[in-house]
């Protein structure tokens, strides 16, 4: 198979506009016959269906949650990147791109990158225009701040709730629309089949998760905006129903899956705190901005963190990356911690974990400032303390109030624990450069989609990424596939296509249900997870991988025999919808050991033990891995590797430093 | 980790909108590190392992933002502690041994589907009638260009952090739903870009929260008290203002 990323010719920084300009266009008339799939909620999805349906295409929307307003972007908390230059501190267009490829470790498309990149801006003006709370100055302009991987401040943020704020504005004009007649919302709906006639995408079978009935639409093309698969490890920073499932039967269906090992896994959560946990919480890189990173420079030390004196702190990314200090990407910060940890200086009960500490600059940058601003001359440090308190409450007081709820400590008065955990998936499914799969008519948008962020991505660019993709991509490149398709009358959903789909899915359900054995899902997927965690997650190595393999392989035939899934296939059953899901996982979770063991080389999250420099850096292989692995599925958990090449005209490759 | 409570759960089952609920008592073991919902997780396995009918509740995000999770617990939607959610409430609010009573929200407009889960679309379409800036995409001006003062901004950003979960409706003797709308309500109508559509919009959603079946207001505060996002009472007084204005003007 020839994979063919359709990039646009010409020089990078035309390409995007030359692109809008020659792309076939649908007229309004034609559009209103044309029928478009929208699979996810989500800030691609709810802008995508949005956008679409203003343009005077036919949207359905379909979501598990029970409102499209609670799809996971609504959890993401720190901000969204635009390269805006309001800081006036020498951002543009051109430092977000080399920003975001080099942060991917060069495992990205130049021309993909430099879209969204190009795109950015015209997202904070769309959102603004909706009425999105952003934080401003007293003077009434925007607000940014800084995230990891950059030297600039371009994150626009809503105090620690940026994707509550983005996705409501996204929601609101998606409900506008459903308002109109636009949109047809099916909330409580799973995509369970990607519907193919002609080897083109034509419909999806959905099961109505309130009913329990398999349901057949037709579309013209169906966009999937499922998010990433990041609970494929069990314990993350996703919500408890984030799921492979739409995009895993989508790449049964002949997409092809592209470097699926690239994962994420996110320097500040909160410890794990007992074998009951159902997930991680995340706390914002934000608070790295103003919290520094540490553990005691004595393997084992049990003091409580505030009376261990300043000289006895290893500030370890400060002295490890003087650059960037705590705002190194979130790959390295990971690693990092990481490394003190298992090298005997974690801190907590579990001893993995590092502080992350806001005393000193509560103290120094926020009470200082505010106490020159009082006219408050010669403060005592309690002052510092209370006047920095009021500021970093205003900031990051949602994150403040988390933080204690969950671990009854006060991080205003002792530091954070914090360690790593899974957060965000960088890979997904292969698509060319107008977002469509290898499969005609079937898009993959958002964390669905593999295209942006190479091997790591940089803090504040997932919520960039979904709705450059849902407002200002696809509402163009959809026109060069729906443009040949005005002819196309609907296809009534008895073709046999729809039946034989619908037959597999209702087959696959009472698999599920007739198998009675003894153990529960839960129980199959916390120990996928630990697998996925011990094996496939910070540090990989060959003979870690192919156990990994063996594991996984055993436990999905333990699965199919022993599973236990109550209830019927009529009505509410949230067991069966997790079975479901579940089973994806155990063989996606497989399919990423198998992508980290042909990636011979460490890059970004993929952190290969037999490739690092002496100083336990990723070391990558240009020379032979410059390129996208793009799984294609052969049937019976048989896969088949292509790759793309990746052509960088633009930037010159280096070893990526953040010293 | 830490010590084992032992609770007494009394839960609300009910096999779905149809039918007649009841209560179905259950003994778990928590940890005080536990949050309610893996109190729940563990229960359900439990329950799955006897070969039991798993209790269904609604959650996704378990980290209190995405307004998912639901219960009413001990009289009170998501439980004793103000300012949470159900997923963010933690066994280490409650004693060794306690009994505690769960339900779903209860109110006409949120029909039962399933023991503790509830339909809530009728706050979608409360936002369908008019809780958005109608501005497609392409339109937008460069967003500096519309100055917002720093306390009008956070104003409207406190009631823009509604998370939609219901509590408010719950919590209501009348399950009206005001709190909710005077939350969208005010963030809209104090910032410029909500202007143009400043009277319609709040006509059409209080034309459509009274078709959903919501209760009327009499100000009592419940809802507000009830709040995990803590969503001042002080939106109702402005949708009530909001309203008259409109209905003023003609509209």
């Amino acid at each position: 198979m020839k994979l063919d990323a359709k990039i646009p010719e010409g020089p990078l920084e035309q390409k995007w506009t030359k692109y809008k300009s020659s792309v076939p266009l649908v007229n309004p008339a034609n559009k209103r016959n044309l029928n478009i799939i929208v699979v996810g909620t989500g800030l691609a999805g709810a802008s995508a269906a949005a956008t679409l349906a203003e343009m005077g295409y036919q949207v359905s929307a379909f979501c598990f949650q029970d409102s499209p307003r609670r799809a996971h972007s609504i959890a993401a908390q720190g901000g969204i990147n635009a390269a805006k230059n309001y800081q006036n501190d020498g951002d543009s267009v051109h430092r977000l791109f080399y920003d975001t490829i080099k942060g991917g470790d060069y495992r990205s498309r130049e021309a993909n990158v430099h879209r969204l990149a190009e795109v950015s801006t015209n997202i904070i003006d769309q959102c603004v225009a909706q009425g999105v709370p952003f934080a401003r100055e007293y003077g009434g302009t925007l607000s940014n701040r800084s995230f990891g991987g950059t030297q600039v401040q371009r994150t626009f943020y809503a105090a620690g709730q940026t994707g509550q704020q983005l996705l409501l504005g996204a929601y609101s004009a998606l409900e506008r629309q459903v308002g109109l007649g636009n949109v047809k919302m099916y909330a409580r709906h799973e995509m369970v089949e990607v519907v193919k006639i002609d080897g083109k995408a034509r419909g999806i079978i959905a099961r109505n998760l309130v009913s329990g009935k398999l349901e057949r639409y037709f579309g013209h093309a169906v966009l999937l905006c499922t998010g990433g698969y990041g609970n494929v490890f069990y314990l993350s920073t996703n919500a408890m129903g984030s799921n492979v499932t739409a995009a895993w039967k989508a790449h049964k269906a002949g997409a092809l899956f592209g470097n699926p090992c690239f994962t994420q896994i996110h320097p500040t959560c909160i410890p794990v705190s007992g074998h009951y946990q159902s997930k991680l919480t995340l706390m914002s890189e934000s608070l790295r901005n103003d919290g520094r990173i540490w553990v005691p420079k004595k393997q084992g030390d049990t003091r409580h963190p505030n009376e261990i004196p300043e000289d006895e702190r290893d500030y370890y990314l400060e002295r490890r990356y003087p650059a960037f200090g705590n705002l190194v990407p979130r790959d390295i910060a990971s690693r990092a911690a990481k490394e003190r940890c298992d090298a005997g200086y974690g801190v907590g009960p579990s001893k993995m974990a590092v502080y992350l500490d806001f005393k000193y600059n509560m103290m120094n940058k926020y009470g200082r400032a505010e106490a020159t601003k009082q006219g408050i001359t010669n403060p005592d440090d309690a002052t510092l303390l209370r006047l920095g308190k009021e500021l970093i409450k205003e900031k990051y007081g949602n994150l403040f109030d988390m933080y204690k709820q969950i671990t009854a400590e006060d991080p205003y008065e002792v530091p954070m624990r914090i360690y790593p955990a899974v957060h965000y998936t960088m890979g997904g499914l292969w698509v060319d450069y107008e977002l469509q799969t290898s499969v005609p008519g079937l898009y993959a948008l958002g964390e669905a989609n593999f295209s942006d962020h190479g091997a790591n991505r940089l803090g504040a660019s997932a919520l960039m990424q979904g709705l450059a993709d849902g407002y200002f991509v696809i509402p163009y490149t959809i026109g060069n596939y729906l443009s040949k398709e005005i002819h196309t009358k609907p296809i009534p959903t008895d073709h046999e296509a729809f039946e034989e789909a619908e037959k597999r899915a209702s087959e696959r359900i009472s698999g599920f249900l007739n198998i009675k054995g003894t153990r529960t899902v839960e129980s199959y997927h916390r120990e996928l997870g630990l697998i996925m965690w011990d094996k496939c997650g910070m540090a990989r190595n060959e003979k870690g991988l192919k156990e990994a393999i063996e594991q996984i392989r055993a436990l999905r035939e333990d699965f199919y025999k022993n599973v236990r899934v109550p209830g019927s296939d009529s009505g509410f059953n949230p067991e069966l919808d997790k079975a479901g899901r579940v089973a994806d996982f155990l063989e996606l979770g497989e399919l990423m050991c198998l992508d980290a063991l042909a990636r011979e080389e460490s890059c970004g999250g993929h952190f290969r033990e037999e490739h690092q420099t002496e100083e336990g850096e990723a070391l990558r292989d240009d020379e032979k891995f410059l390129s996208v692995f793009a799984w294609e599925n052969k049937g019976d958990n048989n896969y088949e590797l292509h790759r793309e090449d990746l052509n960088y005209e633009n930037i010159k490759i280096q070893q990526r430093s953040y010293k | 980790m830490g010590n084992t409570m032992n609770i007494n759960l009394k839960v609300w089952r009910q096999q779905n909108e149809n039918t007649q609920g009841h209560f179905e008592e259950h003994k778990v073991q928590a940890s005080p590190d536990m949050s309610f919902l893996e109190m729940f997780d563990v229960l359900n396995e439990q329950l799955i392992e006897d070969g039991k009918d798993p209790i269904a509740f609604d959650h996704d995000c378990r980290e209190g933002i995405c307004g998912m999770c639901s219960m009413v617990i001990n009289g009170r939607p998501h439980g004793p502690k103000g300012g949470v959610t159900t997923c963010q409430l933690h066994m280490r609010s409650f004693q060794d041994g306690d009994t505690v009573v769960v339900e779903p929200w209860r109110a006409n407009a949120f029909p039962v589907i399933k023991d503790l889960s509830v339909n809530r679309s009728a706050f979608d379409r409360i936002i369908a009638s008019g809780g958005y800036v109608s501005v497609n995409t392409g339109n937008a001006v460069d967003a500096n260009s519309i100055l917002i003062p720093k306390e009008v901004a956070d104003t409207a950003f406190e009631a823009a952090t509604c998370i939609g979960c219901g509590a408010c409706v719950s919590a209501c003797k009348n399950a009206s739903a005001m709190l909710f709308v005077g939350a969208k309500v005010t963030q809209l109508s104090m910032l410029p870009q909500g202007q143009s559509e400043r009277e319609s919009r709040v006509v059409a959603m209080v034309d459509q929260m009274d078709a959903e079946g919501f209760g009327a207001c009499t100000n009592t505060g419940a809802c507000a008290a009830e709040c995990p996002k803590q969503i001042p009472l002080s939106v109702i007084a402005n949708l009530n203002r909001e309203y008259y204005r409109a209905k003023l003007n003609g509209k």
